[in-house]
């Protein structure tokens, strides 16, 4: 398992395009907003705890199709599937690459983009802990939705309107984290909650995952 | 003393629904007609909302059936899952548009009432949010059934779907009520509430509830009946092909 965790992490990094694509369009999302909305900096700073969480996410949502997508056409994921490694646990480590390879970065961009959109100060350390807390979720809900939908060709439209209403609840929460903080609130329940919703999709997700996967390679 | 599961065959569900479809209908005519006519022509105007409660008679059931009908589907893959039983998956496949026309139909009634109600066609409310979540769920639902070749796989894929997205549904509803307070008035139908609707709304709005009822049930039987017989055409132009 750590072997297949290390081989994606190196495609990840030496295959090119995934792994900055979404820090790019995390960028362009947010460099965007301003032109939608106005520069005003009030409604900015209002606003921009949303707007940060709804990047990240659409940022996550950009490469879920790539989690299984180049494995099955290759026919790695076969090999994988009757080799010894349970397939449970390779839908967590496909999480955990997608997690390391887009999560983490947009957890240290963040902050950045925070500056660009003028979040209130007190806003920054909820910000990272939000995202450092649900970015996981992310990422195994989308491996879910990846796996359900890896035979299919052209699954990319598909899997995001499967997987956008399962992203409802940590959106809620981490952006519900983030704007508590801006206004000076505490903001331990959400974060609490957001990391309860985080520990059951990696509890639950990976059996799902596997089921689906399962099927497909059937 | 026959047991439930006979009814996973194909040819004794077909020849009991065939059975049960007319008086099922005629249940759901009466019901619809007897409720919706005493509900709309019979009761009087509410003393604050006018004649604009009368869309309680469409609004509530349908809105009551769209949940019921995805967690008929829960049930229904839960029982494929389990125990592989094609009708099941089928009624699923079935029972997916029938509760996305009611969640349509709950989501386009609440707006035409709040409108006046409310001021406004539509409200960032937990309860009316979680019903458009649920369209969602339902498009995703319909949409993996169609992308899937392999019925098999379909069936298997779009069970697991069911259930994860259940579990998320439940979990959308509550996170709602964190993010915002709503408009939405609360139950009104519940046994123990102390204050509930007055009765002569009562009645009617029971007799339409049961026509929903029938009305799903209904066309959840006539759906299942055609994916079966669409099955069956696969099978027999199959069959043709490998003949020839």
């Amino acid at each position: 398992m750590i072997a297949l965790l290390k081989r994606d992490l190196a495609l990840a990094i030496r295959a090119g395009g995934g792994f900055g694509l979404s820090l790019a369009f995390f960028l362009i999302f947010t460099t965007l907003v301003p032109f939608g909305v106005g520069p005003a900096t009030g409604i900015l700073g209002t606003i921009s705890p949303g707007i940060l969480w709804l990047g990240a996410l659409l940022a996550c949502l950009l490469s879920l199709d790539r989690i299984f997508q180049l494995d099955w056409e290759d026919g790695t994921l076969d090999l994988v599937a009757t080799s010894p490694v349970p397939m449970e646990g390779l839908a967590a480590m496909k999480a955990l690459t997608h997690w390391i390879t887009t999560g983490l970065p947009l957890v240290a961009l963040a902050p950045a983009l925070g500056l660009l959109l003028n979040l209130p100060a007190p806003a920054y350390p909820w910000l990272v802990a939000s995202l450092a807390v649900g970015t996981p979720a992310l990422s195994a809900i989308g491996t879910f939705g990846a796996a359900l939908t890896v035979g299919i060709k052209r699954g990319g439209l598909l899997l995001s309107l499967l997987v956008l209403p399962l992203y409802v609840p940590t959106l809620i929460f981490g952006a519900l984290a983030v704007s508590r903080g801006a206004e000076g609130l505490d903001a331990t329940t959400p974060l609490a909650l957001l990391a309860g919703i985080t520990l059951g999709t990696l509890a639950i997700l990976p059996f799902a995952a596997a089921a689906a996967l399962r099927v497909n390679l059937r | 003393m026959s047991s439930l599961w006979e009814y996973a065959n194909p040819r004794k569900f077909m020849a009991t629904s065939a059975w049960m479809l007319p008086w099922v209908t005629a249940i759901t005519a009466i019901c619809l007609v007897v409720g919706l006519v005493w509900g709309f022509f019979f009761t009087p105007d509410d003393f604050r909302q006018g004649s604009t409660v009368k869309i309680i008679y469409v609004h509530v059931p349908s809105a009551i059936m769209a949940v019921n009908a995805w967690l008929m589907m829960l049930v229904a893959s839960l029982i494929w899952v389990i125990r592989r039983h094609h009708v099941s998956a089928l009624a699923a496949k079935a029972a997916a548009p029938v509760g996305m026309i009611f969640t349509v139909i709950a989501l386009f009634t609440g707006a035409v009432w709040g409108q006046p109600m409310w001021g406004t066609w539509w409200e960032w409310d937990p309860r009316l949010t979680s019903f458009l979540i649920l369209f969602l769920f339902y498009l995703g639902y319909m949409a993996l059934w169609e992308a899937v070749e392999n019925p098999d796989s379909a069936a298997d894929l779009t069970s697991v779907l069911c259930l994860v997205g259940s579990v998320f549904a439940i979990i959308s509803r509550y996170a709602l009520l964190f993010w915002n307070q709503g408009l939405h008035q609360g139950a009104t139908l519940s046994m123990d509430a102390e204050e509930n609707i007055a009765d002569v709304f009562w009645y009617p709005l029971v007799i339409t509830l049961a026509g929903f009822g029938f009305l799903f049930l209904t066309l959840v039987l006539y759906r299942t009946r055609t994916e079966i017989r669409a099955r069956r055409l696969k099978a027999l132009i199959a069959q043709e092909r490998m003949a020839t």
